[in-house]
């Protein structure tokens, strides 16, 4: 390690910044990446983190600062640009192209005029090569999105890079799936290539890296030999702070039942979704039951059918307090004590362009009628009740805001998921179900979220968390289950948990009878 | 000429200017621009070829001006829409309303003229072909155009780089433009595209079809020519299919209508529309195929971030 510092670093920034308007989102950051190093690069959401790369990727004009390859300052004004200098990239949110298949998407990112068929041959041999198995006729619609980030990396690989980019890769991945990519991080960099791997996971990154460079609002917060560290001690650098534990302490004996699933099975209503097939699912008062899986297996379909935004035929698959809801909409299950919290913030829980205080009325219109409406049939708002309830909201759950009764879209991610969140919790619903709660938040406020849902549960509610946070589950679940094609595995009690049981869970082994099935399974 | 050829060739003059101002829509929708100005184009280019055919004694400078004019209008769409990224349904509304109102202006004075017709070039040896070369290889070259158009534009979409190209930024222009793509120049040369085309078959009513200027002669072809690129799920084959059945059944009601079956005409007339969209909805009713074919950022503004 220290002969490399004397090297000239094959790609480094000096006082590269970047400003949005009145933001700083990077701030005078110097970064050097030597060849054949994994170098990370970690951060809380909203650090900078992906401005960063999308500067050093040719996305994004830096506002200042340079950037120097191979010890040469370069500029780099456009991802072709990137590419031609030796930078590959592997999005956080894939930039694959649904409708096209895996070979057009290939041959997007080349350039010359290579025939499509030998580029779907090009990419079968080194997909073969780095382990990453691919059909290059297969539509990416219809992907799991580990096999769709295989396809970012193939692509980026054809580019015959020196440094890759990778942008949160293993936030979607299995635990199988995941070490398969350190696999082939440790080809790359045994091949002298320079890899930069952008996580706020810090088991990985110890795990695989070998230089890290910390950043936290803007700033670069430290560097260092993630080896060297302990994981608090990377948390410190990240956060700048101690993070709240989260206490599950005091959940008791589960009470009645308040939400039972029987074989409930729906087909899958676009071509893209997931059908669900014969789920089974009880969850008793006092329970926090988890859902894990990896995104897109079904999740937002059973949240869509739980939540009645789309009913099922048989009114008694769902019993919610005992009652057949399969064919209620969502206000009638609102009404018998429910509430929803959707994964997608901007314009599915909330309308953006709307003020909270509007936002608040638009979910609880009906079940809240007596508190926030008046007049009788003519149903007007009363703004004075509305105002205070968003206030309350607020202060619980502690939303940062500009302004009184700002535009949702106004605030940042995790101060409106504190809001979405907070909306139902104040309402003390019986059964609460949350998708993905904490998805692009940071720390502090996921922790409070998190904390909030353990608490309506201590006070005697049900709530069910679909997450693919597994750090998440195992924090606030009494029960975990798993799903995976549109089949829910039985719910079983945290504490008997493992993450690798959970990890062939995801991976649609239900036995779970051990490595050889998974090997078997990724080899072809 | 025997009655059938003679009623299949009118069919094709009913369909060529619908193929078209499709074939052209379908290319600028491809790209993810939703162009509603078709109508406005096509009227822009009949009145054009029209008068420059009278101003200038020839049929096929007229056609050439009705293209040019329809590639104009729409580089105003285009400005509109991808300079200014003013929103592309209003944009295409206000371009057909002005379309209108400014061609009825442009052809005042050639109301009532008698109008030169764009003649028919037969191909050599081809057109001696006993039946089908009377009807396949004896016409007018902005028939032929059309044929060319769907073969080029099924050819460029499904097997070019360029195509391709164009296809995913109208699948998703951000992504696209990660990757580099020129995401506003496609678009701009998707749209100048599809402008020419509106303007080409705007020139067929005016100097083949009809060779007179009526004002508002396209009678609302440019919306149905929108209408097939839509439920020909953004295929430039079903779009051929669904032009010429659209013809075939257009042709047909008219004859039938001449009969006397005792059918009410209003329901005859309507005949064409509702067995187009039948048909083309049984087409589409895999409803995967649509789904991959559908352009998912059309009609979406792209302003990039910097």
């Amino acid at each position: 390690m220290q002969n490399q510092k004397t090297e000239t670093p094959l790609l480094e920034t000096k006082g590269l910044t970047k400003i949005f308007g009145s933001l700083r989102a990077c701030d005078e950051i110097d970064l050097a990446i030597a060849p054949g190093e994994i170098h990370a690069l970690l951060g809380e959401n909203g650090a900078g983190k992906s401005t960063l790369v999308k500067m050093l990727f040719g996305v994004l004009d830096p506002s200042g600062g340079e950037i120097l390859w191979k010890g040469k300052p370069v500029s780099i004004g456009s991802p072709g640009e990137a590419r031609a200098t030796g930078v590959g990239m592997v999005f956080q949110h894939f930039s694959l192209f649904e409708a096209l298949t895996v070979a057009e998407n290939i041959a997007l990112a080349l350039d010359g005029n290579v025939a499509i068929d030998r580029i779907s041959e090009e990419a079968r041999r080194l997909s073969l090569e780095y382990g990453l198995p691919l059909d290059p006729s297969a539509h990416v619609a219809d992907l799991s999105v580990g096999e769709r980030q295989r396809i970012e990396i193939v692509r980026a690989l054809l580019q015959n890079p020196e440094l890759i980019i990778l942008d949160e890769p293993t936030s979607v991945l299995t635990p199988q799936e995941a070490d398969k990519l350190f696999e082939t991080l440790a080809k790359l960099k045994a091949e002298g290539r320079s890899v930069l791997y952008i996580s706020h996971r810090l088991e990985e990154v110890q795990r695989i890296c070998d230089r890290a460079t910390v950043l936290r609002h803007g700033k670069v917060t430290g560097a260092c030999d993630p080896r060297q560290e302990t994981p608090s001690s990377l948390a410190r650098m990240m956060v700048g702070g101690e993070v709240a534990e989260i206490s599950g302490a005091g959940l008791g004996e589960p009470g009645e039942m308040l939400v039972e699933i029987r074989k409930l099975s729906a087909p899958s209503r676009t071509p893209f979704a997931v059908a669900l097939k014969d789920i089974e699912l009880s969850v008793r008062a006092g329970e926090v039951v988890a859902i894990a899986g990896v995104a897109g297996n079904g999740q937002s379909e059973l949240f869509d059918v739980l939540s009645g935004e789309d009913q099922v035929g048989d009114a008694e698959a769902i019993l919610i307090r005992g009652k057949p809801v399969g064919r209620m909409g969502i206000t009638d299950r609102r009404l018998i004590g429910c509430g929803f919290v959707p994964e997608e913030r901007h314009g599915h829980a909330a309308v953006t362009e709307m003020p909270l205080t509007a936002n608040l009325v638009l979910s609880r219109h009906t079940s809240d009628r007596s508190a926030f409406l008046s007049g009788g049939p003519l149903g007007l708002i009363n703004t004075d009740a509305v105002a205070k309830a968003c206030k309350r909201i607020c202060e619980i759950m502690d939303v940062r805001k500009s302004g009184d009764d700002p535009a949702a879209g106004s605030l940042s991610g995790g101060n409106l998921q504190k809001f979405i969140v907070g909306r139902e919790l104040d309402r003390q619903p019986v059964v609460l179900v949350v998708n993905q709660p904490t998805w692009g938040v940071d720390a502090g406020a996921a922790s409070r979220i998190r904390q909030a849902l353990i608490d309506l549960a201590k006070a005697g509610s049900a709530v069910v968390v679909i997450s693919q946070d597994l750090d998440e589950v195992f924090e606030i679940a009494s029960r975990i289950a798993v799903i995976n094609e549109g089949h829910l595995s039985a719910a079983e009690p945290a504490s008997t948990m493992t993450r690798e049981r959970i990890g062939l869970l995801m991976g649609g082994f239900h036995d779970g009878s051990g490595h050889a099935e998974v090997e078997a399974a990724h080899a072809h | 000429m025997d009655m059938t050829q003679a009623i299949i060739l009118t069919i094709m003059t009913a369909a060529t200017p619908l193929l078209l101002a499709a074939i052209g829509e379908l290319v600028v929708e491809r790209s993810g621009v939703l162009n509603l100005g078709v109508e406005g184009m096509m009227v822009m280019g009949a009145v054009c070829a029209f008068a420059i055919a009278q101003l200038t004694g020839s049929a096929g400078l007229g056609a050439i001006g009705g293209m040019l004019a329809g590639l104009l209008f729409s580089l105003l769409f285009g400005f509109l829409t991808l300079t200014l990224v003013a929103n592309q349904v209003a944009t295409g509304l206000a371009l057909t309303i002005l379309g209108l109102g400014l061609s009825g202006m442009i052809g005042e004075a050639f109301i009532g003229l008698p109008g030169l017709k764009l003649v028919a070039v037969p191909l050599p040896l081809l057109s001696d072909i006993p039946f089908l070369g009377r009807i396949l290889f004896n016409q007018d070259p902005i028939f032929y155009t059309s044929i060319l158009a769907v073969i080029g534009v099924n050819w460029f979409l499904f097997k070019s780089r360029a195509g391709l190209r164009l296809r995913a930024i109208g699948d998703s222009h951000t992504s696209a433009h990660a990757l580099g793509v020129k995401v506003v120049r496609t678009r701009y040369l998707a749209v100048m595209f599809g402008g020419a085309c509106a303007g080409l078959a705007g020139a067929h009513l005016s100097i083949v079809y009809t060779p007179q200027w009526v004002e508002n002669m396209t009678a609302g072809r440019g919306w149905i020519a929108l209408a097939l690129v839509v439920f020909a799920s953004w295929r430039p084959t079903r779009v051929l299919a669904g032009a010429y059945l659209f013809g075939a059944v257009s042709i047909g009601q008219l004859h039938a209508q001449a009969l006397g079956l005792g059918i009410p005409s209003q329901l005859l007339s309507a005949l064409p529309y509702l067995a187009t969209i039948a048909v083309l909805v049984v087409i589409s009713l895999n409803r995967r195929m649509t789904l991959i074919n559908t352009p998912a950022s059309l009609g979406k503004s792209f302003v990039p971030e910097r």
